[in-house]
């Protein structure tokens, strides 16, 4: 499905991907975890090209992501993305938020883009938020409106850029409730998260990634038992100590 | 103050000289600043350096200068048009710089996430653009618009200066007859504050209307 081959970036000086090689199959949902400045959300987002690659390549499905223009559009319609900052589009009601992309990208109906956003809102559960304004809903609703609008344009995969990291605590849970769901229809998924629960839980494979590599790929049970390199017993003992 | 009463059809005549040049005008410049504006935010650098070029061209020179070289310059190279016509497009031409760098500053208070939101959705570009920024964007500079649209009306009178009979025009012709300059300047001074004070209503309005909860 994904395919990374030898991804290298830098910010300026900063070399903070360093030859980065990862696959996602078909259906299965891959969590990133590692330190912050490690380069996970770089990568996440290298993954649709809001980030461009220094070199290596990115397939998806087999034929290189585009660079620009409407080749790289038509890419982005086909990948979901969901972001930290959730940024829903200020200006429209949530059902609009939902709706827009389909009317203008794949070019529904209007009828028909109202009838699966409504759907899809109320399948992450917020059906009676549809004519609020962002600013009017919790951070949770928010960032589930987020993923029904991702949902909105039928993705083939969804990434997801640190989804629960600007909620109050007490929101986390029901975005990560609505993930699970997704992976559990049989999403193709990429996680980066902090949510280690989550990965224990959702994950079919744990990537563990320190100082712009990954460091260790494995099934979550494995690694979070047994983890085989000294980054990651580190990372782990101090995240799973709180 | 009979000076002025005793004019009013003329000067009632210069008045909608001055709502033509301005609504044209100000109509033309909206339409070219919005392309500027895009132009000035486009990844591709080219046509950054041409929106910027027209910005700094059109800021750099006085309004004044332009109209004249227009006004004698273009029949010299064989374009004919109607005075009122010359005076609305240089005026357009004019304003569209700055209203395109109000519109820019707009555009960069447009948090950069709801750009690329738009992009990771699949939105071109310009669809990004037309949707999502410039909605938000305008919200926020609808004051210096409206400010931008009152020195338009002002800068409408330069066009005196090239022979367009506008209130001003109007006024100074009256004047001729009457030698009575503070009564007729005056006149002419509050049928500008009139339109100004539209524009502040309007602008006012249309910004607790259009006010964005974020």
């Amino acid at each position: 499905m994904i395919k990374v081959q030898g991804l290298n970036k830098w910010f300026g000086d900063q070399h903070v991907l360093r030859d980065i090689h990862l696959q996602v199959a078909q259906g299965e949902v891959v969590v990133v975890i590692g330190p912050s400045g490690s380069g996970k959300s770089t990568l996440c987002r290298c993954l649709n090209r809001l980030e461009t690659a220094g070199s290596g390549d990115i397939l998806i499905d087999g034929v290189p992501a585009p660079v620009e223009g409407r080749e790289l559009a038509g890419l982005r319609a086909d990948v979901g993305m969901v972001f930290q900052s959730f940024n829903l589009f200020q200006h429209k009601t949530v059902l609009e938020n939902v709706m827009l992309a389909p009317m203008k990208v794949r070019g529904d109906a209007r009828p028909e883009a109202e009838r699966t956003a409504r759907e899809l809102l109320a399948r992450v559960g917020i059906a009676e938020q549809a004519d609020k304004m962002p600013a009017q809903l919790s951070g949770g609703q928010q960032q589930r409106a987020a993923i029904a609008r991702a949902l909105a344009m039928r993705p083939r995969v969804m990434l997801f850029d640190e989804p629960t990291s600007a909620l109050d605590p007490e929101m986390v849970g029901e975005v990560l409730d609505v993930m699970t769901a997704l992976a559990a229809d049989g999403m193709t998924m990429v996680v980066v998260t902090h949510e280690m629960g989550f990965a224990r839980r959702a994950a079919d494979r744990v990537v563990f990634m320190d100082d712009g590599q990954i460091v260790e790929s494995a099934e979550p049970n494995a690694f979070f038992d047994a983890p085989r390199t000294d980054r990651a017993r580190d990372f782990l003992a101090k995240v799973l100590t709180h | 103050m009979s000076a002025f009463l005793d004019h009013l059809p003329q000067f009632w005549q210069g008045l909608v000289v001055t709502l033509q040049l301005t609504a044209a005008s100000f109509a033309g410049a909206a339409v070219v600043g919005l392309v500027i504006t895009a132009l000035r935010v486009s990844p591709v650098r080219v046509l950054r350096g041409i929106g910027t070029a027209y910005v700094e061209t059109f800021q750099n020179l006085p309004l004044l200068v332009l109209l004249v070289l227009a006004v004698f310059g273009l029949p010299e190279i064989g374009v004919k048009a109607g005075l009122l016509e010359t005076a609305i497009v240089v005026i357009a031409l004019y304003e569209a710089a700055y209203l395109a760098e109000a519109l820019r500053s707009g555009v960069n208070a447009v948090a950069a996430g709801q750009g690329e939101a738009a992009r990771a959705l699949g939105l071109t570009f310009s669809q990004s653009l037309r949707h999502v920024v410039l909605p938000q964007a305008l919200r926020t500079v609808i004051q210096p618009i409206g400010n931008i649209f009152i020195a338009l009306t002002m800068n409408t009178s330069l066009a005196a200066a090239v022979g367009v009979v506008e209130l001003t025009a109007t006024a100074n012709r009256v004047n001729l007859l009457e030698a009575q300059p503070i009564p007729i300047f005056v006149g002419a001074g509050l049928a500008y504050a009139l339109i100004a004070a539209c524009a502040g209503f309007v602008t006012g309005r249309l910004e607790r209307r259009l006010v964005m909860i974020r």
